[in-house]
């Protein structure tokens, strides 16, 4: 069992770190909008669907390749938050919070609902915008899974940066407490709910375009991650967005390193530790208890 | 005093929480560089009143005007750039934010404001302890704070509620000389008591709001003249 080659450790490290980005991106966005809107956005795997969609339309009808609908599709759909956010979820901010939940849980249907309707259900191959890959003695490294850990880390680190160093995320933070209380400080509170909501989205559609090449281009692939992404939430600890970050490739390696010693767990691992977590420290590893 | 025009004028102002109404026709006013308090019992429409003032209060009616402007309809934002500041009741002192970052969170709006070093100089205890997390700080430090943090802002007017609750005597004392040097840099001041003698002693008049409504008004003079007057208006 334990005479692992180490091609096959450093293998499914990769394989892992690459899950663990797309679970990173995905539940820093929740993390950051339930942070600070309160809302539990289940229409997150479908804005990432739409993100992939987005960059496989740009591609077909714009003849925009991978590089531009990196920038364009996290805006196109980043934007289609905010209205989303301005027009329906805003009007349930004062009542209870399944009512937001059921709210994000339908457009995640519809939108699921339509991509279904327009493209059908089987996968749609986008290809790799940086084929080949390097030779580093113990392990082959693909470019394109290369860019997509260090992109995500990338990314994930700048946002955690504007939120615990900058001006503008100490207003963030502060909001998370007493979004009345900042409001009285002069600063457009709701206007800053909207764009976190719409950043939020954008990540996750981000993380789509990233993924396009990888999976394929398809209206469920969001539904499926979502599942584990919220596990991963659960683990870092709702609201923390360090633990975000952390749980989400800490558990995509360990999913990678479950494979190698015992693959039929490997699916249900990160769901085993959440287990764990919710028994010993309910609030997740990196969560503070509810005031 | 007298002929100053009211930089604060509140008329006929209504407002609740859902249903029920708690403020019945609120009518006051404060002029530029005075010092008023809302004296009143438990529930009897202070805190509702300064929470309307600065635009928390949704539905609110009436009119409340700033320097001449309508606010019964803005937002807390747009009333807080006209110049007024506000002090919560329950001090409002971010714990996901250290003691300095709390300090400098509210922008600056309007020019006139003190420095971050003069506000330093006039809460030393606060200098001490920048690096501490905003809610690790004593009672009297976190009111010193919540009043320290929008003096950096350039209002012209403070929304201060009950700053005193619950602290020692000499953190009151502290709190009394701060108020009344803020008054001698020519704020406007309302603030919202139920210590009659704090009040009585920092105070150019005083409101008693009962039910929803102001009951009576006092000068200083006449308070101080005849504290049983007003005194028996506070007790049950």
């Amino acid at each position: 069992m334990f005479d692992i080659p180490i091609q096959a450790i450093f293998g499914q490290l990769l394989l892992g770190s690459i899950n663990g980005a797309f679970y990173a991106l995905l539940s820093l966005g929740l993390a950051i909008i339930f942070g600070l809107l309160h809302v539990v956005n289940f229409a997150h795997g479908a804005q990432y669907a739409l993100g992939a969609f987005a960059a496989y339309l740009l591609l077909t009808y714009a003849g925009i390749p991978y590089w531009g609908a990196l920038v364009i599709a996290p805006v196109i759909v980043g934007a289609l938050g905010i209205v989303f956010e301005r027009l329906f979820l805003r009007r349930l901010y004062e009542v209870d919070g399944i009512y937001q939940l059921l709210l994000t849980f339908s457009l995640a249907l519809i939108i699921e609902g339509t991509l279904r309707a327009l493209f059908g259900s089987s996968g749609i191959p986008y290809n790799n915008p940086l084929p080949g890959g390097v030779n580093l003695g113990f392990m082959f490294l693909p470019y394109y899974r290369g860019w997509v850990v260090v992109l995500s880390l990338a990314l994930c680190l700048a946002t955690w940066l504007i939120i615990e160093k900058t001006r503008l995320g100490s207003y963030l933070r502060a909001a998370t407490e007493r979004p009345d209380l900042v409001r009285t400080f002069g600063i457009n509170v709701p206007l800053m709910i909207t764009l976190t909501y719409g950043w939020g989205v954008a990540l996750a559609a981000l993380a789509g375009v990233l993924a396009a090449p990888i999976y394929q281009v398809s209206p469920g692939m969001g539904a499926n991650l979502l599942i584990i992404v919220f596990a991963v939430v659960v683990i870092g600890g709702m609201g923390s967005l360090a633990g975000a970050v952390i749980a989400g490739f800490g558990l995509g390696i360990v999913e990678g390193l479950t494979k190698l010693v015992y693959p039929t767990a490997s699916s249900m691992v990160i769901f085993v530790v959440m287990v764990v977590v919710l028994l010993v420290k309910p609030a997740g590893i990196f969560g503070r208890e509810a005031r | 005093m007298a002929e100053a025009p009211p930089l604060l004028s509140v008329r006929d102002l209504r407002a609740g929480y859902g249903p029920s109404e708690a403020l019945h026709g609120v009518a006051l006013d404060v002029r530029e560089g005075e010092l008023v308090t809302l004296l009143g019992r438990n529930g009897a429409g202070k805190t509702t009143t300064l929470r309307a003032i600065i635009g928390l209060m949704k539905g609110r009616t009436g009119s409340i005007r700033i320097d001449g402007t309508e606010t019964i309809r803005l937002a807390p934002e747009r009333i807080a750039r006209l110049g007024v500041a506000y002090c919560p009741e329950e001090r409002g002192i971010f714990a996901s934010l250290s003691v300095a970052e709390n300090l400098v969170l509210p922008p600056v709006l309007r020019p006139g404001g003190l420095s971050t070093e003069e506000v330093y100089r006039l809460f030393p205890r606060l200098d001490e302890r920048r690096a501490s997390q905003g809610t690790k700080l004593s009672g009297g430090e976190q009111q010193m704070l919540a009043i320290a943090r929008i003096l950096r802002t350039g209002a012209r007017i403070l929304l201060l509620d009950e700053p005193t609750e619950g602290l020692a005597p000499v953190i009151v004392d502290q709190i009394g000389d701060i108020i009344a040097d803020l008054k001698r840099r020519g704020l406007t001041i309302l603030l919202v008591e139920q210590n009659f003698d704090f009040a009585a002693r920092l105070a150019d008049r005083l409101y008693v709001v009962e039910n929803g409504r102001v009951a009576a008004c006092f000068t200083a003079e006449e308070a101080r003249a005849d504290p049983a007057r007003v005194q028996s208006l506070l007790s049950v």
